[in-house]
């Protein structure tokens, strides 16, 4: 049976607010036709660069003909800039760029979230010097901070991922505040006070739980962010990889000069990074639709 | 009257069958796009002039069939039979730009809430004059300038240009109803539905606005539903009522004849659960719940909770039959449908006991606002106090600040010989456990990701260190002991309906076993037949487990009921603190009396 609405009126009147909280999101979100796609692409995506390497014909790094022809012979999508296989460059230069955006996702994510936690559930002091300190960081544009950062110290994959996590932690803080002062005015918090319970049991215990919606949906968002961020480093140069390493950002700006006689070693790392990140952003909205209800139809 | 002063031309080609007035409403069925019935077999005749009262508990489908009215649907529903005559025009026939017109013109609709139905961004009298624009009224803009004026003080409010130029938030709760009011009779329509347009307002208020809807529908002559499911409110304003039992009518009447000689079971005790504020009849609940669109049973639905039932009722359902003059019921065995009996008054005294909870002096404030201002009180163990008090009055401040949730405070709470210091956090295990708080809405007061289980047991988990078996046990016996199944314990709260929610509460409130139960507007989120039910909950726990009780609550019909003694709060501070009977009879401040008067009474 579905949750009657508290007063009098008929259905119209579902509280908004409990919308996300209520289990099963994940499958309602699954219901939503747009995160099938989205899915659907990003796994796609996933798997070219996971399986990648082991079916790469030939090796990272290895040369097999001249600089930049389109139809060198023996390679399905030709040579790049000093005479490498492209399709197996593209191969092999998916993962790093997967592994770097998900840590700087669960970083920049979970060290938001433990500032709204702490932010959201203090109501003293603590709360305005971490939003007031978050404002400062938000001042900056992440790329420009990135930049800024990468400029001190050197560029390393672990200072790449610091890098653009601290570039999202700020911003989710501020989101998973707002979701955090929500759920802290309810009643059942009220309850767990009244028994005397201390504030991370109850940061853990209450918040944390009803506040998963959001979470998800941020997450894919910074996903999102995380590999347009990561691959426009390595297309600057700066994703702190080997210089031969194969990386579809790195690939971008190796081949960019050359993209009139040889487009494929450029067109095929931004056709995959498109895919991903729309993909992401795709599952990301549809998990937001879910929890706000949007495409729900009436309870029966 | 002036018949001359409506402008409506609002010609259509949809059937007419000549102009009666009023309303007709034949057979309407809405079903959702699957098919299954939200409502089913409505029928209701309002002639012009008259308010018919619309009673019916939450998903009963009282919204969609005021909704319906104005030829509209919620989302996923649509009109699958009947007819809907206003004036003699079917408006489910009516096609959307003739609906348009027809909307707030012919028929229009005052809803619940007027803090969101109100445009925060546009001057009052901008909103009552943009119904007039839209609708072309009169011959312009002299006369409409003229009506916004007249709107204005119809419904008590001042004609003059300072008034027409505020906005919402300058106005009282009351005020906005009434503009609501005063758009909705603006264009002199034949139709007003109003959908439970007291319920956030205070009693005293509720009494000035119904009066004023009374008075316009006799003045413009036009029909008017009034949707509630406060069946003493319906009975105030009301010439007829109709009452809607899981998506039909079950229950027709003048407001009198349905109210002292109920036909139909269930409208029987619906009259029993309304608290009675004489005190002359027992508070009685329905057992079980109304049954959801999608789960009614064959036959007629209230069956399964019907003290009548026979084989027969649970084949058929049964037809709307006359059963008296203009008095339609649809029961099979309507002849022995007896009403509530209205015995001697209850007496309600407090024992003898020892004071448990003694508050004095006590002030407390949010920020710079005083909220109370240095009030005692004194609560007998074993007894139930009721704290009564309009919205404002500081009432929930006061029951926060004895159950530890609001600091900001001066003055001495003691319980028993101890001093309980403000904030859960400075109280010892042992009066933490002592104190318990039951909320006002259980739709927010229980964690929608702990199972019931989880949320009964961890009282008992966190203040007396009870773990494992023990706690599951304890968990099982709590629960059936507020009358729930012990396999509750694994369902979610949004598994389960608000009475049960609240039963639910109330279990994790008692689990740790506490001298002092503070209870918060404990039924104000629920139906009158479930608060019943709630209420005589609490009452056995207080005289088998000698629990004392702080009732807070805003329903002074409710307080002859349960309490024993009433201390009345008016901003901040306690006006009147008498024993219930003593209050009731020789009321000695001004806003008790006040109370008394305008809280509305059944039929007389």
């Amino acid at each position: 049976m579905s949750g009657a609405p508290p007063l009098g009126g008929g259905g119209p009147s579902v509280d908004p607010g409990t919308a996300d909280l209520a289990p099963g999101l994940l499958r309602r979100s699954w219901a939503v036709g747009r995160t099938k796609v989205g899915l659907a692409l990003t796994l796609l995506v996933v798997a070219v660069a996971v399986v990648g390497p082991f079916v790469a014909p030939e090796s990272e790094t290895g040369f097999v003909g001249l600089a930049n022809v389109r139809d060198a012979p023996g390679t399905l999508f030709g040579t790049d800039n000093i005479g490498r296989d492209v399709w197996s460059r593209f191969l092999y230069g998916g993962i790093s760029l997967l592994w770097l955006s998900a840590l700087c996702t669960i970083i920049g994510v979970g060290s938001g979230l433990l500032v709204a936690l702490l932010a959201g559930y203090s109501r003293t002091w603590v709360d305005e010097v971490l939003m007031r300190t978050t404002d400062v960081f938000l001042a900056f544009p992440a790329i420009v901070l990135a930049l800024l950062f990468l400029a001190v110290f050197q560029p390393q994959p672990w200072t790449v991922v610091l890098t653009v996590a601290a570039g999202h932690a700020p911003r989710v803080a501020r989101v998973m505040r707002a979701a955090v002062l929500d759920v802290a005015g309810r009643d059942y918090v009220r309850s767990a006070e009244s028994m005397g319970l201390r504030r991370w049991p109850i940061r853990l215990g209450d918040l944390l739980p009803n506040v998963t919606g959001p979470l998800m949906v941020e997450s894919g968002l910074r996903l999102t962010y995380s590999v347009g961020l990561v691959a426009g480093l390595g297309f600057l140069g700066l994703s702190g990889l080997e210089a031969d390493q194969a990386d579809w950002g790195q690939m971008i700006n190796e081949n960019r000069v050359a993209f009139e006689v040889q487009p494929w070693a450029v067109l095929l790392p931004v056709v995959a990074i498109g895919l991903l990140t729309v993909g992401t952003n795709l599952v990301a909205d549809g998990i937001a639709r879910a929890a706000a209800g949007t495409d729900r139809e009436v309870a029966e | 009257m002036r018949e001359e002063g409506r402008p409506i031309s609002a010609a259509t080609d949809a059937e007419t069958t000549g102009g009666s007035g009023g309303l007709e409403v034949r057979g309407l069925r809405v079903t959702t796009r699957t098919g299954v019935p939200v409502v089913d077999g409505v029928d209701l005749t309002v002639p012009a002039r008259t308010v018919l009262g619309l009673v019916g508990e939450s998903g009963s489908g009282k919204t969609t069939v005021g909704t319906a009215l104005l030829g509209g649907t919620r989302r996923g529903l649509r009109v699958a039979a009947g007819s809907v005559l206003i004036d003699g025009t079917d408006v489910t026939r009516l096609d959307e730009t003739q609906l348009r017109r027809w909307r707030g013109s012919r028929v229009s609709y005052v809803p619940q809430d007027p803090t969101t139905a109100l445009d925060p961004a546009m001057r009052v009298g901008r909103q009552v004059r943009e119904v007039l624009d839209c609708h072309d009224y009169g011959s312009g803009p002299d006369e409409r300038a003229a009506r916004v004026r007249e709107a204005f003080e119809e419904v008590g409010l001042p004609g003059d240009e300072a008034f027409a130029a505020r906005y919402p938030h300058q106005l009282s709760g009351g005020q906005q109803q009434r503009v609501c009011i005063a758009t909705a009779f603006a264009t002199w329509p034949s139709l007003v539905v109003l959908d439970e347009p007291t319920t956030g307002l205070d009693v005293t208020t509720q009494s000035l606005v119904l009066g004023t809807v009374r008075q316009l529908t006799q003045r413009h002559g036009c029909a008017a539903l009034y949707i509630s499911h406060d069946l003493a409110v319906v009975s105030e304003i009301s010439d007829a009522v109709a009452v809607l039992y899981a998506g039909s009518v079950v229950e027709q009447a003048p407001t009198a004849e349905l109210v002292h000689r109920p036909r139909h079971p269930y409208t029987a005790r619906l009259v029993a659960a309304v608290p009675d504020l004489d005190g002359r009849r027992a508070l009685r609940g329905i057992p079980g719940g109304a049954p959801s669109p999608s789960g009614r049973p064959d036959g007629c639905r209230f069956a399964p909770r019907c003290a009548l039932v026979v084989d027969e009722c649970t084949t058929e359902l049964p037809a709307l039959r006359e059963v008296a003059q203009d008095h339609l019921a649809r029961c099979i065995r309507s002849a022995e449908v007896t009403a509530a009996e209205v015995g001697d008054r209850r007496r309600q005294h407090a024992g003898p006991g020892d004071v448990l909870l003694s508050v004095e002096d006590l002030s407390a404030r949010y920020g710079v606002v005083q909220v109370l201002r240095g009030l005692s009180l004194r609560v007998p163990r074993g007894a139930c106090v009721a704290l009564l008090g309009e919205s404002g009055s500081g009432k929930t401040t006061l029951a926060r600040t004895i159950a530890g949730l609001h600091t900001e405070a001066s003055g001495t709470l003691r319980l028993g010989d101890e001093v309980l210091p403000f904030g859960a956090h400075a109280r010892s295990r042992g009066t933490r456990a002592a104190v318990a708080y039951i909320f006002q809405n259980p739709y927010s007061s229980l964690n929608p990701r702990r199972t019931v289980g989880e949320s009964v047991g961890r009282p008992l988990r966190v203040l007396r260190d009870v773990r494992g078996d023990e706690l599951e046990r304890r968990v099982g016996e709590m629960l059936e002991r507020v009358y729930l199944p012990a396999r509750y314990a694994g369902r979610f709260p949004d598994q389960l309906s608000g009475g049960e929610r609240q039963r639910v509460a109330v279990a994790r409130a008692l689990i740790a076993e506490p001298e002092l139960l503070v209870c918060d507007e404990i039924t104000s989120a629920l139906d009158v037949s479930v608060q019943a039910n709630i209420v005589g909950l609490i009452e056995e726990f207080r005289r088998d487990l000698g629990l004392t009780l702080l009732f807070v609550t805003h329903d002074i019909a409710l307080v002859r009921n349960v309490a024993q003694q009433v201390a009345v709060l008016q901003q901040g501070s306690i006006v009147e603190d008498a024993s219930t009977d003593e209050l009731f009879e020789h009321p000695s401040h001004d806003y008790t009396r006040e109370l008394l008067e305008t809280t509305p009474r059944l039929a007389t």
